[in-house]
């Protein structure tokens, strides 16, 4: 028996949701007294030995040329090989966009029931029960999984990453792996910037910004804080930033440890995307706006003054 | 060509979340209900323009649901679905109901079916995978554009920080989110059509659970704004930085 983690690869290194998985599947085989090990595909450049600080005792390693792209059939294959070989009790995803694909279809495969989007470790005391987001982080539901195998695709930014001492045994693990029937054609990077669902700390502006050409303060102070940008719907539809930033019920959900909301004026589909963050940080003119209800910390005044003075107080403080 | 949309309820976007019977139901006293969005804006409106295009495809509209599904249902069907089959059953196992979308994509034989990127209650983002392995098919998941040319699939699809474009033989199984299409909204004619299309009610296959809810809970409410003057962003940075530890 084992605790089993797919460790996420993006060109040979390892993602930092993983590193939240490997913290998260050390802890509950701690909890279930058995041991965690983690599965990587493909090329990885990294050192994946000194995984082993996270927790994980071995690493199954698929190293195939095939496994350089990801395909979620054929990925699927092969960590439900390396799952049946193991023995595993439990297979660990991140919730983000390759678990998402990957999680669901190995839950299918051997029928082990499947709770995506988990926010916390399972409750072992009486069964498996593991709590998860509902109504786009409204709510938490608690999910007993009823299988003897269980496959849990943790949210990201939920756990903390924990480091250790310790280094991982890797072994290679041998398998037919035959190509995806998914042929990809071409990658485009939003260049330098965080990725969104991965940043701790994301700036989002709205419709208080009035227009485009008012996004270069927005940019400034997200380069400041080392943040990804964010927007709200309008914005989005209006074509002023791009879709991939557009955040809410129908956007993309996110939960980093900072959210700092610039004229938003914080309606219930905007939160929804975006309430399950640590830290709530709002800017808006009309002090009636129902987004100091959800915030921790508020300027009540006009974004196009105070903007370029947090950027300021920012750069004063890390001393650049 | 045929096409599956899978369709499902949800409550309307602005519904108050609260639960009943020990915190173990959904209360939904006074709920709305709509066309989860992602399965009506992206996933039934790309198919209503792919048919727009190819007048000989046809589109069928799965729901794995109970009777009180049948309005939203209709909608779909208003917006432009042919027809729709409803899997007379209501579970919140995902398993249960990819199962029973499988059972019903199979006997259809579609060459695309799409799902949308997630159930706004629910928010798994799991049926359109499981439905996939099931049919042992491709999954292309949170696709933003979606061409066909002949029996080929040009697709865009989101990855962490990106996008991707991808080709694909049909038949597969697509799930969409925005970009794939602009919200419509149904026109008399299409209200009156949908009064007489066809609405098959199936009965589900025998499928056991693989989870269960055991209960619901609220998020700890906020403790109040902390509020800082426009004149003093430095004290809201310190506070960020120091009591926080926000950065
Ligand atoms: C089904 C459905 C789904 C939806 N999904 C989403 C979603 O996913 N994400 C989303 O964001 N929205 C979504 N919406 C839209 C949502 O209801 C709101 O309309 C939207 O979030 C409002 O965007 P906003 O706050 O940028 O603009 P507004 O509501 O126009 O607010 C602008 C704010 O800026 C403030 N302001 C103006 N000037 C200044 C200034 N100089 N300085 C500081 N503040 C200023 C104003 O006081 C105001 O509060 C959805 C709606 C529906 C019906
Ligand atoms: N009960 C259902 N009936 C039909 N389709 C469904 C049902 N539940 C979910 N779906 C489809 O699967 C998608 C993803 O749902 P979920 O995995 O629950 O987030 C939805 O956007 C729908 O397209």
């Amino acid at each position: 028996m084992s605790v089993l983690i797919f460790i996420d690869t993006n060109e040979g290194h390892v993602k930092k949701a993983s590193l939240e998985v490997m913290s998260y599947g050390a802890k509950l085989a701690d909890q279930l007294g058995t041991v965690a090990e983690g599965v990587a595909l493909g090329t990885v450049t990294e050192d994946l030995s000194a995984l082993g600080k996270y927790g994980v005792k071995k690493i199954h390693h698929v190293n195939n040329d095939v496994l350089n792209h990801f395909d979620a059939q054929v990925y699927t294959k092969v960590i439900a090989q390396v799952a049946e070989k193991t023995g595993a009790a439990v297979v660990i995803f991140s919730n983000n966009v390759d678990g998402k694909a990957i999680a669901p279809r190995l839950s299918a495969r051997l029928k082990a029931g499947l709770v995506s989007g988990a926010v916390a470790l399972p409750d072992t005391a009486n069964g498996f029960t593991v709590k998860k987001n509902v109504f786009s982080g409204k709510a938490f539901a608690n999910i007993t999984i009823n299988t003897a195998i269980k496959v849990i695709a943790l949210s990201p930014n939920a756990y903390q990453v924990k480091t250790g001492g310790g280094s991982a045994e890797v072994v290679p693990f041998t398998t037919n792996v035959e190509p995806g029937k998914i042929k990809v054609t071409n990658v485009t990077k939003a260049s330098g910037e965080v990725p969104l669902t991965e940043a701790e700390i994301v700036v989002s502006a709205g419709r208080g910004m009035k227009g485009p050409e008012n996004w270069g303060m927005i940019e400034d102070l997200a380069h400041a804080l080392h943040a990804a940008l964010a927007c709200s719907r309008p914005v989005a539809d209006a074509h002023w930033r791009p879709h991939n930033e557009h955040v809410g019920q129908t956007g993309i959900a996110i939960a980093p440890n900072l959210y700092i909301a610039i004229g938003i004026s914080g309606a219930i589909q905007h939160l929804a995307g975006v309430n399950r963050s640590k830290v709530i940080v709002v800017i808006n003119k009309d002090p009636e706006a129902p987004f100091f209800k959800a915030a921790d910390y508020g300027i009540v005044g006009d974004a196009f003054e105070v903007v370029p003075k947090f950027t300021e107080a920012v750069k004063k403080l890390k001393g650049s | 060509m045929k096409i599956l949309v899978c369709i499902s309820k949800t409550p309307d976007t602005t519904a108050k979340i609260a639960f009943t019977d020990n915190s173990t139901k959904f209360d939904t006293n006074g709920v709305q209900w709509i066309i989860n969005p992602y399965d009506e804006w992206y996933a039934l409106v790309r198919a209503i323009e792919l048919k727009e295009k190819d007048s000989s495809a046809v589109i069928h509209l799965v729901n794995v649901g109970s009777a009180d599904a049948e309005p939203i249902i209709r909608k779909a069907l208003a917006l432009g679905g042919d027809e729709a089959i409803r899997v007379n059953a209501d579970s919140h196992d995902s398993f249960f109901v990819a199962s029973q979308i499988a059972e019903v994509a199979k006997q259809g034989n579609y060459d695309l079916v799409f799902t949308g990127k997630e159930t706004i209650d629910y928010n798994g983002s799991s049926i359109g995978g499981m439905v996939a392995e099931l049919l042992d098919l491709p999954y292309v998941s949170l696709a933003t554009k979606f061409e066909l040319s002949e029996t080929k699939a040009t697709i865009t699809r989101e990855i962490e920080g990106g996008e991707e474009n991808c080709e694909v033989e049909l038949p597969v199984v697509v799930s969409a989110q925005k970009g794939m299409a602009e919200q419509r909204i149904p026109n008399m004619r299409g209200i009156m059509a949908a009064r007489t299309k066809p609405l098959k009610v199936v009965e589900p296959t025998s499928v056991t659970p693989l989870t269960n809810v055991s209960g619901f809970g609220l998020p700890p409410a906020k403790a109040g704004v902390k509020l800082v003057s426009p004149d003093n962003v430095e004290e809201l940075v310190r506070l960020l930085h120091e009591e926080a530890k926000a950065f």
